[in-house]
């Protein structure tokens, strides 16, 4: 087992599934089944395999494993890859939603599934790539890679305004990656290396650390999306198809917060203690601000994607709280979201499959009709309002803590994220479900086809089993965080700074 | 493993019902989930005896692992349940009601389609409730916390068809969690003073953690909240506080009360379980379990003392002139939970705890009386269509005037003569009096004003429900009918409650035998000597409380039975007055004005006005402009004249030679 690159393996698996796409032919009911099952076969295989990054990883191991690493013509830049605590479920929680997507897309997809179905492979690739790279240059091509195939699932499969969305979605985000790229010439001339576990032990110059964090900072502030750079998730999320939104909620905002906690805090300690209450700010800001703005939405989507904002703003806080409760708390919102979010986009994809429209006020009663998917809903709402007992509470409530701990106010704001959430999360669910069944085009609905409950029942056994034992999770990031929390505080310490309480 | 199947039982009659409902129907959905009440109930008496009434051997409280929770740094606890007598009494309410609930929503509920689903989230309820009382640490407080919340969401809303009802679910929900809110901040400021969320931890650290009088470190700060530098004292007391908010938003006490008379769209025994027995009572329970917090802070405590006492004063003057029977039940829940913040914020928790357990009784009957009588009059809720129903539905009458008796606390002070009501209100009116608060008076007065008008309210109900002449219409009053037996049984058995729980457990939980019934779970600090206090009021104390009631009782009988004329002419006469109380001090105008419309208008203009008109239009939509514009430009100078070309370069020259000779003279 050891000496098998299960990390490569999992990485490069979906490209086996894009080879075969490429050998069928996408012509009548046949060849679109050939391309469906080929496309699930394979995202159903990289999952499994995955799973066994997770049963040999070793808990107790604070440090990268299952590391592979090959120089490339000596530049210095090697094929690096491993995982450590905080990366690890990032992978999981990505081959997992993988075939979830393919489920979501079987018959909402009417033209071109082939080359659909190949884009979602080679995101996939990607994807992964980001969370395994341990040197900075790979990381940064795999980063930027994920732009390419979500733009393009953007703008050729998505809505009415496609093209603005994705346009939109690519000039922030490119704004961003620029700035990162030029950090990360910065780093290799300071440092001589592009190896992650070098640069992690490496403590660059207090000056210099203001800037790289800065410029790493506009990228992944942009991903996560952090207030004010958030415009163009609602709108990426509206035009995308259920498919899109979910990976572009489960992973996509989640490569953002991983980028924080690998870069800013572990390489930065003193830059990321510095612009504490900048973040803190704009963390609060986002969890208020989008928070209303959720709550006065007229398309469902765009609430949930506000929401998601909001969410991610518990995520940044967390961070940047900056002991163990903080970040492992926002390492859990991140999964946790990744899956209930997710979950919520594929609801909302249920609906619009039989609609065709996203208009809340279209809808009204669906429980009289559609029992179980009421129920599933209900249980997904719960979730992202947090409450205990469904995931959502714990990466919340941990982020809370960990944030008081640091700074009160911070806590105070952040808490009315309880209140509003409950607020948009219940109206919504209150329009869309419940009341008498009277719209005509609503009766003749019929309640979740096996399809969507193979999709969504797993995701609500999920929310609730990581709600009531997310010990699993706790285990597997402990060590990590543990000592990427010790050496942020040794930083400061070093620095003369006051040091935090580690408890 | 008895108190495992306490809690999980109704867990797997939730299940049951809420899983395979629609396969096994709706009469085994009920005989399940019912039938896993009443073992749970009876389990619930047993350990009731053993642990509160028998006599421990040393170890007063027990514990039962279940499963790991939560393990991040410091902060660490597990699915745990801890049993003590308080947790044991709370079994007993609890259990107690919810069995003969569900019981009586068999015959209650046995026209509607959706059974099965009404009994599930009735066991859900049970079980949510049951962790949050069995709780041994914050996070599993707040679990059953929410979890009851979730509850009465959802049976508050249980016929979602009802606008009304949706809305009212969505009140409930959004209310409770602005004191969840605080509650959350709450829990995470005991664990930075504390470093734990463990009851254990907690209360062992609690005995000994305000430094003495003038010692070095009394002064020193050890936390920064909101701004404000606090010493140990003084940060017990903000937590207490933020705890205390949370309870404010479950117990719906002044200014997180709306929510309560609303909760009263859903089905009626939903009504007795929840919004008067158990559930409301949970903000009761948290100040009590949290007694070793809340008992090093003086200052915390008088807030409790005065929102209790402006809750039960301010829910009695809306209770007297409302028509809807269930809101007259309501706004008395509402002032009853008052009474019993008041004893918590005197320091009498056993009282408070007494009158919780002796409410839950009274109070559940009263409901399930006054769903007998929507029952029989075909749904109407309204008092002014009822009348004269006493010959009708005798037993439901007795019932209800039992409850009456035990709600106004009737019984002859001095002696041991008197319903349930009359033992743990006189006590907590007793205690006001006699406590060393600040606001002792205070307290004292509203709680005897709002003793007169329950007394009021509570016959003018009887009277206009069961007395005078029919004011229903014919064709209902022709189909008035009692209710089934299964639909009694469940009074009969309250009425026992409501008769004899006072004068039997008195001495348990606020006399003699208080230490040996308590064995700690209720901590009081060496100072605290209400417990024998209260015995020492002077006389006129002791008979105030039957006084008032007594006035109330001859009023109600004058306006509504001697000379019905009266209250119209009243109601004309003081019209803002009657206005005022009858549209429940304009608490939800204000509410709807200060946060639901100016919520949404906020986000409103945040998505409007900051997203698009700003964030967008100089963000990315900006920059797209700014670029098409270059771009015109750019085509507009390649004009493909030469002289342009030409003059261009000519420019570009002179700049860059500039910018050099600037450039080297630095």
């Amino acid at each position: 087992m050891t000496d098998w690159p299960i990390l490569s393996t999992v990485t490069f698996l979906p490209l086996v599934g894009v080879v075969l796409l490429l050998l069928t032919r996408e012509d009548g009911p046949f060849g679109r089944r050939n391309i469906l099952n080929v496309s699930l076969l394979t995202t159903v295989f990289t999952f499994v395999v995955s799973l066994f990054i997770w049963i040999g990883f070793d808990n107790a191991n604070p440090g990268f494993q299952m590391v592979e690493k090959h120089e490339w013509m000596n530049t210095g830049i090697a094929y690096h890859l491993g995982v450590d605590g905080i990366s690890m479920l990032f992978v999981i929680l990505t081959t997992f939603l993988m075939p979830f997507c393919v489920l979501a897309s079987w018959d909402s997809i009417e033209k071109r599934l082939k080359e659909y179905m190949i884009a979602f492979l080679l995101l996939e690739v990607v994807m992964i790539g980001v969370f395994v790279s341990l040197d900075i240059v790979l990381f940064y091509v795999f980063f930027e890679a994920t732009l390419v195939p979500m733009f393009i699932i953007i703008g050729v499969w998505g809505g009415k305004d496609r093209v603005y969305a994705s346009y939109k979605f690519f000039l922030y985000t490119l704004l961003g990656s620029v700035l990162m790229m030029v950090a990360i010439m910065a780093m290799y001339w300071q440092a001589g290396t592009t190896d992650i576990t070098a640069l992690l032990k490496f403590g660059f110059p207090a000056g210099l650390q203001t800037w790289l964090w800065l410029a790493f900072f506009a990228s992944f502030a942009v991903k996560m999306p952090m207030w004010p750079v958030h415009t163009w998730l609602p709108d990426a999320h509206v035009q995308a198809p259920t498919a899109g939104s979910v990976i572009l909620a489960g992973v996509m905002l989640k490569l953002g917060g991983y980028g924080f906690i690998r870069f800013s805090l572990a390489m930065f300690p003193l830059a990321s203690d510095y612009f504490a209450p900048f973040v803190f700010t704009l963390s609060v800001l986002a969890i208020i601000y989008t928070s209303l703005v959720a709550m006065m939405q007229d398309d469902i989507k765009k609430l949930i994607a506000y929401s998601s904002v909001a969410h991610m703003g518990y995520v940044t806080m967390g961070i940047f709280a900056a002991n163990q409760q903080g970040v492992q708390g926002a390492i859990f919102q991140m999964l946790s979201h990744g899956i209930v979010s997710g979950a919520l986009f594929l609801c909302v994809g249920v609906i619009y499959d039989r609609l065709h429209t996203r208009e809340i006020a279209a809808y009204g009663g669906l429980v009289n009709n559609m029992p179980k998917y009421a129920v599933a809903f209900m249980i997904f709402t719960m979730a992202n309002v947090g409450l205990p007992g469904t995931s959502g509470f714990v990466g919340e409530f941990l982020t809370i803590i960990g944030v008081f701990r640091v700074n009160t106010w911070v806590a105070l704001f952040a808490a009315t994220g309880v209140i509003l959430s409950a607020s948009y999360a219940l109206w919504l669910y209150r329009r869309v479900i419940f009341g008498a069944l009277e719209k005509e085009s609503l009766k003749s609905l019929l309640d979740l086809s096996t399809r969507e409950k193979i999709v969504l029942y797993p995701l609500v056994i999920l929310t609730i089993f990581f709600g009531v034992y997310p010990a699993p999770v706790f285990d597997a990031t402990a060590a990590s965080v543990d000592l990427l929390v010790n050496n942020y505080s040794a930083a400061l310490q070093a620095a003369g700074k006051l040091a935090l309480l580690v408890h | 493993m008895i108190y495992k199947a306490i809690v999980f039982l109704p867990l797997i009659g939730f299940l049951v019902a809420g899983l395979f409902g629609r396969s096994i129907g709706a009469k085994a959905s009920e005989y399940v989930t019912t039938g896993l009440m009443v073992v749970a109930a009876v389990l619930s008496w047993i350990v009731f005896f053993n642990v509160a009434l028998g006599h421990a051997e040393g170890h007063e409280v027990i514990k039962v692992s279940v499963l790991r929770w939560i393990q991040s740094g410091g902060l660490d606890f597990e699915w745990a349940f801890r049993i003590d007598t308080l947790t044991s009494v709370m079994f007993v309410v609890v259990n107690s009601v919810s069995c003969l609930v569900h019981l009586y929503s068999i015959g209650y509920m046995h026209h509607d389609p959706h059974r099965p689903r009404f009994f599930a989230y009735l066991s859900l309820f049970t079980f949510a409730m049951l962790m949050l009382v069995t709780s041994d640490n914050l996070a599993q407080m707040f679990f059953g916390w929410e979890g009851v919340g979730l509850a009465s969401y959802l049976l508050i809303g249980f016929w979602f068809k009802k606008p009304s009802a949706s809305a009212a679910a969505m009140k409930a929900f959004i209310v409770n969690r602005v004191g969840d809110f605080g509650f959350v901040l709450g829990i995470s400021g005991v664990f930075v003073l504390f470093g734990s969320i463990n009851f254990d931890t907690i209360f062992a650290t609690a005995q000994t953690y305000l430094p003495a009088e003038g010692a070095a470190d009394a002064q020193q700060a050890v936390i920064n909240l909101f701004g404000m530098q606090l010493d140990k004292a003084h940060a017990i007391t903000g937590v207490c506080l933020l705890l205390f908010m949370g309870a404010m938003g479950k117990s719906a006490q002044f200014l997180l009360h709306t929510w309560l008379p609303d909760a009263m769209e859903g089905p009626t025994p939903v009504s007795a379980l929840i919004h008067a027995a158990t559930m409301v009572t949970a903000g009761v329970f948290l100040v009590a379990r949290m007694s070793p917090l809340f008992e090093l802070s003086p200052d915390a405590l008088t807030f409790v003392t005065i929102i209790g006492a402006i809750t039960a004063f301010f829910a009695a003057t809306v209770g007297l002139v409302q028509n809807d029977i269930k809101r007259v039940i309501a706004y008395s829940t509402c002032s009853q939970l008052g009474y019993m913040f008041v004893a918590l914020g005197v320091g009498a928790y056993g009282a408070a705890v007494f009158h919780l357990f002796t409410h839950a009784f009274f109070k559940a009957l009263l409901f399930l009386g006054a769903g007998s009588v929507i029952h029989a009059v075909d749904g109407e809720q309204d008092m002014r269509y009822m009348g004269g129903l006493r010959k009708h539905i005798p037993y439901t009458f007795w019932a209800m005037t039992i409850g009456n008796l035990a709600l106004t606390g009737v019984g002859i002070p001095g002696t041991m003569f008197g319903f349930a009501g009359f033992f743990s209100k006189d006590v907590i009116i007793e205690s006001s009096y006699a406590s060393h608060s600040a606001v002792s008076g205070f307290a004292f007065t509203l709680l005897v004003v709002a003793a007169l008008f329950t007394s009021f309210y509570s016959w003018r109900l009887a009277f206009l429900t069961f007395f005078g002449k029919p004011r229903a219409s014919s064709d209902v009053m022709h189909h008035v009918h009692e209710s089934p037996l299964v639909m009694l049984l469940p009074l009969a058995f309250l009425t026992v409650g409501a008769v004899f729980a006072g004068v039997v457990f008195e001495g348990h939980f606020f006399g003699d035998e208080y230490q040996e019934f308590w064995k700690g779970a209720l901590f009081t600090s060496a100072h605290n000597e209400i417990l024998h206090e209260f015995h020492h009021v002077p006389l006129w104390v002791k008979w105030s409380p039957f006084i008032a009631m007594l006035t109330g009782l001859v009023t109600a009988w004058y306006m509504y039975i001697k000379s019905p004329s009266t209250p119209k002419r009243l109601a004309e006469n003081h019209r803002v007055l009657y206005q005022f109380l009858l549209n429940k001090w304009y608490f939800d105008e204000l509410y709807d004005f200060l946060f639901v419309r100016s919520a949404k208008a906020l986000g409103r203009f945040l998505w409007k006005k900051g997203d698009v008109a700003v964030i967008d239009a100089y963000g990315p939509n900006g920059i797209a402009a700014r670029v098409a514009d270059i771009t015109r430009g750019v085509v507009r100078l390649q004009s493909g004249y030469l002289y342009h070309y030409a003059f261009a370069m000519l420019i570009g020259i002179a700049a860059l030679v500039t910018w050099m000779m600037l450039g080297s003279s630095f």
